[in-house]
């Protein structure tokens, strides 16, 4: 045998292993694809293999082609295979292979659930790891609800490696699973208290994730951590805590006022740059969240900028970089106390490092004011210069345009040097943000009306120069620019100096190489032009000039009409059959400028980029309807109740404008007139020139703005922005002089260009007067604009699915899908290889778990004082459980105690804790105090409720077991065995009750009332093994389906003493039939060590696995439990010697038969029959089933009133048919089998399991 | 979340790449790409915080990176994590020394033909996306554990393949191709399977 091994892995030993993969792979540099094909067609036939080290060493070859960039999905079943390998060696190979290329919609990773399982339950720790990291990676929403259940019982692991990772993972499995989240989250809860800091470290990790999503719900976990946080040394764990409750604060600022000190204790106390940082964050999330201007909080903010100052000069440039972004943060509420900082930041603009001149950036838009934003610009104007890399450079223009453009050009004083810096702004060769400016340029002249007259000047100067623009043409997105300036020329052409220069500016035939839809606009605009150069030269006595005019529009028109673009070609052509058709009426000296100025006449005004979508559909409007029903629609319209009515800004009472034959375009634009004069945002120069506006829309009425300062209008050369800098200088100080004087706004108000303006700043901050009043546009909106914010969440978001509130008591149908193979069903195709023995046990108790603490809330106020005492007594376990010292005490009691309070009092008692919590004095130390405070408070209500809760206890199982039912896989089943089901589940939860009470689990004391509600009496599997005054063994024998020689014993060890108990050795005689699995290399007479100790009142369970040639006969096994007592004095050697019992029930397995399968099973004639009666069963025949389902491990197949039939598989394969007849007392089943010794010896023990009872 | 972790060397080529969210292969080679093209035209003076990699995350999502040798090792992560905990993970504590003390002065070398055991190493530090254990002490000793295991169960039986391997690993190119004493010319075997 041994000889045979060695030989294969000498054979082996020349395949291909992962080095040698690599190494050729390095050889074949210039044909690595095709040695890499030929690799893959080597593993292939290596994949063929029996052995699993070949396979195994396949699929590790396979992970590293997966890295490279190859699809290896097609071995996905083999790397199943090598995934349930029983050595750790091939199973880790097969797990990593699965987290590296399954995913989702990996069709064989339903096939893994079981595996996996297996795994998890493992008495190898290393196994339940590999498992847990791999699953972690590849989990789907089908393996989470599978094995939800068996994971959170690895949350209770004895060793804190496991328990850490069930912990991290139970993250993936709410993702997927979300139903999952509220039954684990008492679990995980405790966790945060773990003695292990790795777990708790992975508990904090789980609870950040879930509460940055959904912050609400875990508010009520916020004393905790905050005991955490003031408690922990792991700067790990500090940091998540401190970032959650960065999350928190915004919904509880009271929360916030009680970080402040301690934060701020750790900012003065820490070293860890990362835990200053992240404290500095939450601090100003903290500030943030309170609102603003507190005085006593200045010192924080102050602490906190500091800090970050001295981040942002230290010579770490990720330092910096943090301390950049934090200090934006700050800016958003704080501006005062950033913008002291401007040097810095400034400073940061020259860094070497991209990422941080960004940052600098973003600080600098929130930090202009009126007074600095000329200075700022300029900086970033020398920045602009200085740039390499157009990349930065394009960040630098949009973020000048940004700044000032930022909140409706809130901070320009001075429109002209704004305009100066745009045209500045279109030297830059080769951005692609030309649109960027253009649009600006547009935005500016369309609604800052006083600007008009200079942004013309230089447009025209723009188009004058627009070869120096121009310099290669299609590929420069500067270009985009002269569609502005055109259109503002040809808009306002009544400005322009010299329109008939600007004109042949326009139609040089060197514009044909602009891009297509520039052309449009210059044709378009041209005819503008013309319209306006008309309509000033006809009112002189010579006719010629207007009549040259015409001509060069027809000589140079053509150019246009010839155009490739369309739009360009119809424009053109339109245009120019208009001024033949003039030239043809001018010479007959007909006057028509009036009639061409017409054609343009009318004044356009923005439009919010959102109008459209903010056009509320009116309420009673059907869209569909509309058009059955067309006169309606006025009506319906004019019928707009008031409240669908918001607008953005304040309005007084809005005439309504009724003229019913009015044309709609009319009526909306005099509304919108109306509108703007009641419009407080604009600040009426006096009531009079208000009456002007509205009479009279032309700008001559008003005296042209006398600007106290000479800037030229028009520019001879492009403007150089400085000198406005400079001007504005002078003027302020001017300015400042003569309000010194005296108060002399009124006279600026007169010169200002219209009757309604809006002052862009009032006088308020800085005493800086904008150097015209200017009118800013607001953009035109529907009339009943919805205020709608569009912050619409992802709908995909798998967050979404996670916000459950967690405060809510536990229902009876919240439970985690357990599947159990004693009574569960399976789908056919898995019929082969469902169950494994391993891991009934906690399982159990977990759904145990789960049951209990609703029965709790349910019971509580009946039996408040009994539970009392029982809350004592889990407490001190618990306490005993942790070793936590007295420190964790308070918090879990108030937990509990607030558990209990839940289903009487409607308010949820966390949240009233927390209320207390954050009411309290912020003295840290107070906490506990608070806590206990609140619990006492807590304590008397359930009384009060009693009488109502208990009443609806009896139907509650029953509902919530077929819900549960049905909400696990197996909802596909028959009603009928839906029904079965619903028995035997029930059946088991006492099961678990009364296991507990004796076994001694953590929470077995919870139980003693709970029974007698009940129909159903509790049932165990577990049988005593062995028991003296030391320790107690209980054991319960499994199958294993997976290998037909394999039992799995589980026995729980409960430490019945005070005494701790260790160095635990398990032993038995084997027999020629059944043996002991021992490790490699041990004896035959070797014991196993029990992988765990046990302090007093501890139970733990530990599982050993038996071969077993021969399954027919039951048969006895001795053996000899050694163990070392150790008291604080002594330590003793003691012994407790047992006996196992292998019953044949042992070897069957649950396994779903369908009636068909059954009924040809039958009909086979393979099965050998035999019968048993029973007498003196009264007992209600569904319990009778349950009994034998559970008890003995199978499943019913059909049943009719009194009769059923049953079916078990043995794990060798043997059929066992039952069927089980009753009337009266006497049970009759008759039952047929292949292996007719197994039969007899089952039968007898289904006899003395009725016998006992 | 740690969305993902990838090593590769000075010419992007993949060294480890771990994602915590499923893409294809070709995605996961155009982001493994993607990120060596932002990440290797930085200076080595700037900071180790990238914003913005199209592919994998978005505005939520920044890398985070530290340059050794001939190795760049990238972490994606969201706003969740603390970015200069995630360096000081790559770094101070944990994994690069981690890896140097498991594969004693770790080079590029090592991770290239052994990067299974980089993955298991990198499996008890983070798991999931999430970081696991911040200790390297007991980041090693669970390596060390596992290894023992796999020691073990390779018994008797693994005794050879590892004394092939290990003359596998011998560093034959420096092996004389030809021995020439005077007239006499050996011509060494090509052993091209022991290559």
């Amino acid at each position: 045998m041994a000889l045979k091994i060695v030989k294969g892995s000498i054979d082996r030993m020349f395949d291909k292993n992962l080095q040698d993969l690599v190494r050729g792979i390095r050889n074949h540099k210039e044909d690595e694809a095709k040695y890499i094909s030929t690799c893959i067609d080597e593993i292939k036939q290596e994949l063929k293999q029996d052995n699993i080290a070949v396979k195994a060493n396949a699929v590790c070859k396979l992970t590293y082609l997966q890295m490279l960039g190859y699809d290896v999905s097609w071995a996905a079943f083999n790397i199943v295979e090598v995934m349930s390998s029983s050595k750790f060696t091939y199973k880790r190979i097969g797990y990593l292979a699965a987290s590296q290329c399954f995913h989702e919609s990996t069709d064989v990773i339903m096939l893994t659930t079981n595996q996996i399982r297996k795994d998890l339950s493992s008495p190898n720790q290393y196994d339940t790891g590999v498992a847990l990291t791999g699953l972690s990676c590849f989990v789907t929403p089908d393996l989470a609800r599978d094995l939800a259940n068996d994971i959170m019982t690895l949350m209770s692991h004895t060793k804190p490696y496991i328990r850490k990772k069930a912990v991290l993972i139970m993250y993936k499995v709410f993702l997927k699973y979300p139903e999952s989240l509220r039954p684990a989250f008492p679990r995980l809860k405790e966790k945060l208290e773990d003695p292990d800091p790795g777990v708790q470290s992975a508990a904090v990790n789980v609870i950040c994730e879930l509460a940055r999503r959904n912050p609400k719900n875990y508010l009520s976990l916020a004393p905790l951590f905050f005991k955490l946080m003031t408690s922990s040394t792991n700067n790990w764990v500090l940091i998540k805590i401190i970032k959650l409750f960065g999350a928190l604060t915004p919904l509880e600022p009271r929360l916030g006022k009680k970080l402040i000190e301690p934060l701020t204790n750790l900012i003065h106390s820490t070293s860890a740059m990362s835990l200053l940082y992240e404290c500095v964050n939450t601090v100003i999330a903290v500030l943030i969240s309170l609102s603003s201007g507190m005085p006593n909080h200045s010192a924080s903010i102050q602490l906190c900028v500091q800090k970050l100052r001295i981040l942002i000069e230290d010579s770490d440039q990720n330092l910096k970089y943090l301390g950049l972004l934090a200090m934006s943060k700050i800016l958003k509420t704080h501006p005062k106390s950033v913008q002291s900082h401007k040097d810095l930041i400034l400073q940061c603009l020259d860094d070497k490092d991209e990422s941080i001149r960004l940052r600098a950036l973003d600080l600098l838009y929130g930090m202009v004011s009126k007074k600095n934003l000329m200075e700022i610009v300029k900086k970033l104007m020398l920045h602009v210069d200085k740039a390499e890399g157009t990349t930065y450079r394009d960040e630098l223009l949009t973020k000048i345009i940004d700044i000032c453009s930022q909140s409706n050009y809130q901070y320009i004083t001075n429109f002209e040097w704004y305009i100066s810096i745009l045209v500045e702004l279109t030297r830059l060769e080769g951005t692609r943000h030309g649109h960027l400016i253009a649009s600006q340029m547009l935005d500016v002249a369309i609604r800052v009306k006083a600007i008009r007259a200079f942004a013309v000047a230089q447009m025209a100067t723009l188009l004058d120069n627009a070869h120096l623009l121009t310099g290669n043409m299609q590929r420069n997105g500067i270009c985009e620019v002269l569609y502005a300036a055109a259109w503002i020329c040809g808009e306002f052409s009544e400005h322009l100096e010299n329109p008939m220069q600007t004109l042949e500016a326009m139609l040089r035939p060197k514009v044909a190489t602009l891009p297509g839809h520039i052309q449009a606009v210059y044709v378009q605009n041209a005819a503008k032009l013309f319209a306006t150069v008309l309509k000033s030269q006809e009112g002189n006595t010579d006719s010629t000039a207007a009549q040259e005019t015409s001509q060069l529009m027809i000589d140079r028109l053509p150019l246009f009409v010839q155009s490739a673009n369309l739009e360009v070609q119809e424009r053109a052509s339109c245009i120019l059959q208009l001024v033949k058709y003039i030239q043809k009426l001018q010479q007959k000296d007909v006057e028509i400028a009036e009639e061409v100025n017409a054609l343009f006449a009318g004044e356009l005004n923005p439009v919010a980029p959102k109008a459209q979508k903010k056009v509320p559909v009116p309420e009673g409007l059907d869209l569909d309807a509309w058009i059955n029903e067309p006169p309606s629609e006025s009506e319906s319209e004019d019928e707009q109740p008031k409240a669908i009515f918001a607008k953005e800004e304040p309005k007084h009472s809005r005439p309504r404008h009724t003229e019913v034959d009015e044309k709609e375009l009319a009526r909306r634009r005099e509304a919108r007139k109306q509108e703007q004069a009641n419009n407080p945002f604009y600040i009426k120069a006096s009531p009079s020139s208000q009456k002007v506006y509205q009479d009279t829309p032309g700008v001559e009425h008003i005296p042209v703005v006398q600007i106290d300062l000479s800037v030229p209008l028009k520019v001879p050369g492009l403007p150089m922005s400085d000198q406005y800098v400079k001007l504005e200088e002078e003027r302020r100080q001017k300015e400042r002089a003569e309000k010194k004087k005296k108060e002399k706004k009124k006279r600026k108000e007169k010169r200002s260009g219209r009757g309604k303006k809006h002052d862009s700043g009032p006088e308020s901050e800085e005493d800086i007067t904008p150097a015209h009043q200017v009118d800013i546009v607001t953009e035109e909106m529907p009339e009943n604009a919805l205020p709608s914010d569009d912050d619409d969440k992802d709908p995909n978001d798998p967050h979404k699915a996670l916000d459950i509130d967690l405060d809510k008591p536990l229902a009876d149908s919240e439970k985690l899908p357990v599947r159990s193979h004693r009574e569960t069903p399976k789908s056919p195709a898995e019929d082969g290889d469902t169950e494994n023995a391993a891991l009934q046990e906690p399982k159990k108790k977990s759904t145990k778990e789960k049951r209990e603490k609703k029965k709790d809330k349910d019971r509580d106020r009946k039996k408040s004082k009994e539970e009392k005492k029982k809350k004592k007594h889990k407490h001190e376990e618990k306490e005993e459980d942790l070793l936590g010292g007295q420190a964790d005490a308070p918090v879990v009691q108030s937990e509990e105690t607030s558990e209990v309070v839940a289903p009487p009092t409607s308010t949820n008692p966390e949240v009233s804790d927390l209320d207390f919590w954050l009411s309290n004095a912020p003295v840290p130390s107070n906490t506990q105090e608070a806590t206990t405070v609140a619990e006492a408070e807590a304590a008397p209500p359930p009384e009060a409720a009693s009488g109502t809760a208990p009443d609806s206890e009896p139907d509650q199982p029953q509902d919530a077991d077929t819900e549960e039912a049905k909400s696990s896989k197996h909802k596909k089943k028959k009603q009928k065995k839906e029904k079965e089901e619903k028995e035997k589940k029930k059946k088991k939860k006492h099961h678990h009750h009364h296991h507990h009470s004796d076994g001694g689990g953590e929470e077995s004391v919870q139980n003693g009332t709970v029974e007698e509600e009940e129909p159903l009496p509790p049932m165990s599997n577990y049988c005593l093994l062995a028991e003296n005054s030391y320790i107690k063994m209980v054991y319960d024998i499994q199958g294993n389906l997976q290998d037909g020689s394999q039992v799995v014993v589980s026995v729980i060890f409960e430490n019945k003493g005070d005494s701790f108990l260790k160095s635990m050795e398990f032993n038995v005689l084997d027999s020629l039939n059944s043996k002991l699995q021992r490790p490699d290399g041990s004896g035959p007479h070797d014991g196993l060590t029990v992988p765990f100790q046990l302090p007093p009142g501890v139970s733990n369970e530990a599982r050993f696995v038996f071969t077993v040639q021969s399954i027919i006969m039951p048969q006895k096994l001795k053996g000899t439990l050694t163990f070392i007592v150790k008291n604080e004095d002594s330590s003793t050697h003691e012994k407790l010697d047992f006996k196992l019992h292998f019953t044949c029930t042992s070897y069957l397995i649950t396994t779903p038969c369908y009636s068909d399968a059954f009924a040809k099973l039958l009909e086979s004639g393979d099965l050998k029959g035999s019968s048993v009666r029973l007498e003196g069963v009264n007992m209600p025949f569904h319990h009778l089933l349950a009994r034998i389902c559970f008890h003995h491990h199978f499943s019913v197949v059909e049943r009719i009133d009194s009769c059923a039939s049953m079916y078990s598989r043995s794990i060798q394969g043997h059929h066992v048919c039952l069927l089980v007849k009753t009337s009266g007392q006497t049970v009759s089943i008759d039952a047929k089998c292949d292996e007719p010794t197994l039969l007899g010896n089952v039968l007898d023990e289904i006899k003395q399991t009725f016998s006992q009872c | 979340m740690i969305k993902a972790i990838l090593i590769f060397n000075n010419h992007g080529k993949p060294r480890l790449s771990k994602f915590y969210e499923h893409y294809t292969e070709d995605t996961e080679q155009q982001i493994i790409r993607e990120t060596f093209h932002l990440v290797s035209k930085r200076d080595e003076n700037v900071c180790n915080f990238l914003e913005g990699g199209m592919l994998i995350g978005g505005s939520d999502y920044k890398l985070i990176y530290r340059h050794y040798a001939t190795l760049y090792f990238v972490f994606c992560v969201d706003s969740s994590e603390s970015e200069l905990g995630i360096l000081d993970l790559i770094q101070v504590k944990v994994f690069v020394e981690t890896l140097d003390k498991c594969f004693e002065n770790v080079c590029e070398l090592d991770l290239i033909f052994h990067v299974d055991k980089v993955h298991n190493i990198l499996a008890e530090m983070v798991m999931g996306g999430m970081v696991l254990e911040t200790n390297m002490n007991e980041i090693i000793t669970q390596v060390d554990a596992q290894n023992k295991m796999e020691k073990s169960e390779a018994g008797i039986a693994g005794a050879p393949a590892r004394a092939v391997s290990a003359v596998k690993n011998m560093n034959l190119p420096e092996m004389p191709r030809n021995i020439n004493i005077g007239d006499i010319s050996i011509k060494v075997p090509n052993l091209p399977s022991f290559k």
